[in-house]
């Protein structure tokens, strides 16, 4: 196993503590870790909800059924003792269509990565994604895996309405929004599979360790 | 049956909300003072968490179909049922077809009305919580409008006659929140050590007030810029309700109820659990001072208003004991 550096550990308010495993970019070895530990630290006495962030860890406890110093304790020995192993995610294939009023970044997007539009987008749907995260919203997924060539900054200020299905790129990240929402990630397409359904027996589709691949609908510049 | 007269979109059906799903990006979300709700539940013999309204935008009117018992908490606002006034912090009995108004308040900000019962409307993922954000829960997911009817399940609820008030201590001293500055208590949190000296001395020593971009999410506050040290660029991360965050403009966010459940933004500094109500009371342009606390401190103040709840569910029982 890989000797892992001791994660930071602060306090969230009295009732939780943040676990931060990062090293600078993210890292999948390190989200696996994330995975293990959240999972673990579910059942140390106390403990209330494990949050996976990227690369990092939130732990809700009641803090008058433990405290801080002792679940910080128990959260470094996870972290150093915890086999770290991939999930067996489901594969979801989502399909695109790239640009258009629905996607009106998408030229912005191949300039910046200084690629044609059509090779911006073959390569975003060539790669193989994990859902490294679900958070921010409802059924919201970080995406990690995206190609280090089309990454782009985020916008200076976040649009007010993003629109359920759009498919989105922040930084380093990908995504693809489960509900209309403020966002300040680009817009290259979008989808109709539906990713939160408030009706549905399991109301979120992706779920950490899925992965995810996009497939080329249409492109309409 | 209740049906609501007069409404704004900002009032909603909240419970002690939905806790368990921040993993799969779900707010916590329920009523902003949760303190209020649930006294207002266990002044009427319900379970603290049963589902009422909050009430952010006046003047609120709503009209009983039924007999119904009710008691109103939180904000210190003018009352009145059919042509009788009353304070806040009030249960009693009403009769079908009368009239309540809640008018603007004098001091605090959302008021909570519980019913005797509950109202009935569908559990979603274990709450009764309006989720706006996610369009679900609550009266469809969305805020109340006018002409909506409410449900209510069906309870025995034993009030004195005129009904009885409560008074909680720590409201009376603050004048329910607006004893201007509003002091919050706050742990450091994460980046906190990433600001400049500078930044520490104005967050706990300056004052801050709450800008007009204030809603159930959170608040944005405005005061002396916060700068940190270096330029820090975080990962997203899972935040909790007084998470105090500093954006790159310096001013920061306080998130609440309805944040979202990962953020990127620097944190400085965590507001307490416990005076978590005291924001739900502050209206826009209230001042803010943020006072540092121990962990201890902060787990002192958790475990003094656990038992403030549990005395009073338990002096209900009293209450309504002689009258049997």
């Amino acid at each position: 196993m890989a000797v892992t550096p001791a994660p930071r550990i602060s306090l969230a308010g009295s009732g939780a503590l943040l676990l931060d495993g990062a090293r600078g970019s993210f890292d999948d070895a390190t989200q696996e870790l994330v995975w293990s530990v959240a999972n673990a630290a579910r059942t140390l006495e106390g403990v209330r909800e494990t949050v996976p962030g990227m690369n990092n860890l939130l732990v809700l406890f009641d803090p008058l059924a433990t405290d801080a110093p002792s679940i910080g304790e128990r959260l470094r020995s996870l972290w150093a003792s915890t086999d770290a192993h991939a999930v067996a995610g489901s594969l979801h294939t989502v399909p695109v269509s790239y640009g258009g009023a629905r996607g009106e970044d998408l030229a912005g997007w191949a300039a910046h990565c200084r690629l044609s539009v059509e090779e911006a987008v073959r390569r975003h749907a060539a790669a193989t994604y994990t859902v490294a995260a679900i958070g921010a919203m409802p059924g919201f997924p970080y995406l990690s895996g995206l190609d280090p060539r089309l990454a782009w900054p985020r916008r200076g200020s976040p649009r007010l309405k993003v629109a359920e299905g759009a498919v989105i790129i922040g930084g380093a990240q990908a995504g693809i929004m489960p509900m209309t929402a403020p966002s300040g990630w680009h817009i290259i397409g979008h989808t109709d599979m539906r990713l939160f359904d408030v009706q549905a027996p399991s109301p979120v589709l992706l779920r950490p360790g899925d992965k995810v691949q996009f497939e080329i609908a249409g492109i309409e510049r | 049956m209740i049906e609501i007269l007069t409404t704004g979109l900002p009032n909603t059906v909240q419970d002690l909300g939905r806790p368990g799903y921040l993993a799969l990006g779900i707010s916590h979300g329920g009523a902003m003072d949760s303190q209020a709700l649930a006294i207002a539940n266990l002044m009427l013999g319900n379970d603290p968490s049963a589902a009422g309204l909050e009430v952010a935008l006046y003047p609120f009117r709503l009209r009983a179909h039924v007999d119904i018992s009710l008691a109103i908490t939180g904000a210190d606002c003018p009352i009145s049922i059919g042509d009788r006034g009353y304070p806040s912090w009030w249960a009693t009995a009403i009769r079908a077809g009368e009239v309540v108004v809640l008018e603007a308040p004098r001091s605090g900000a959302r008021s909570y009305i519980a019913f005797a019962g509950g109202l009935d409307v569908p559990p979603v993922m274990g709450s009764r919580a309006t989720d706006v954000k996610g369009g679900f829960g609550g009266l469809g997911g969305r805020g109340l409008s006018r002409g909506d009817r409410l449900r209510l399940n069906t309870a025995e609820c034993l009030l004195p006659a005129g009904g009885f008030g409560v008074a909680v201590e720590e409201r009376q001293a603050t004048r329910n929140g607006n004893a201007y500055p509003i002091e919050l208590r706050v742990l450091p949190a994460a980046e906190f050590d990433a600001f400049t000296p500078q930044s520490h001395a104005a967050f706990t020593g300056g004052e801050w007030s709450i800008t007009n971009d204030a809603n159930r999410m959170g608040y944005r506050l405005s005061g002396e810029a916060l700068s940190l040290v270096s330029p820090l660029e975080l990962l997203s991360h899972g935040i909790v309700p007084g998470t105090v965050q500093v954006p790159p403009s310096g001013q920061p966010i306080i998130q609440l109820a309805d944040a979202n459940t990962c953020g990127g933004y620097p944190k400085i500094a965590t507001v307490i659990e416990t005076d978590l109500w005291r924001l739900a009371q502050a209206p826009v342009g209230a001042r803010l001072r943020f006072v540092p606390v121990s962990a201890e401190a902060a787990t002192v103040s958790l475990r003094t208003a656990r038992q403030q709840l549990e005395a009073l569910a338990a002096s209900r029982m009293i209450i309504v004991g002689r009258r049997r």
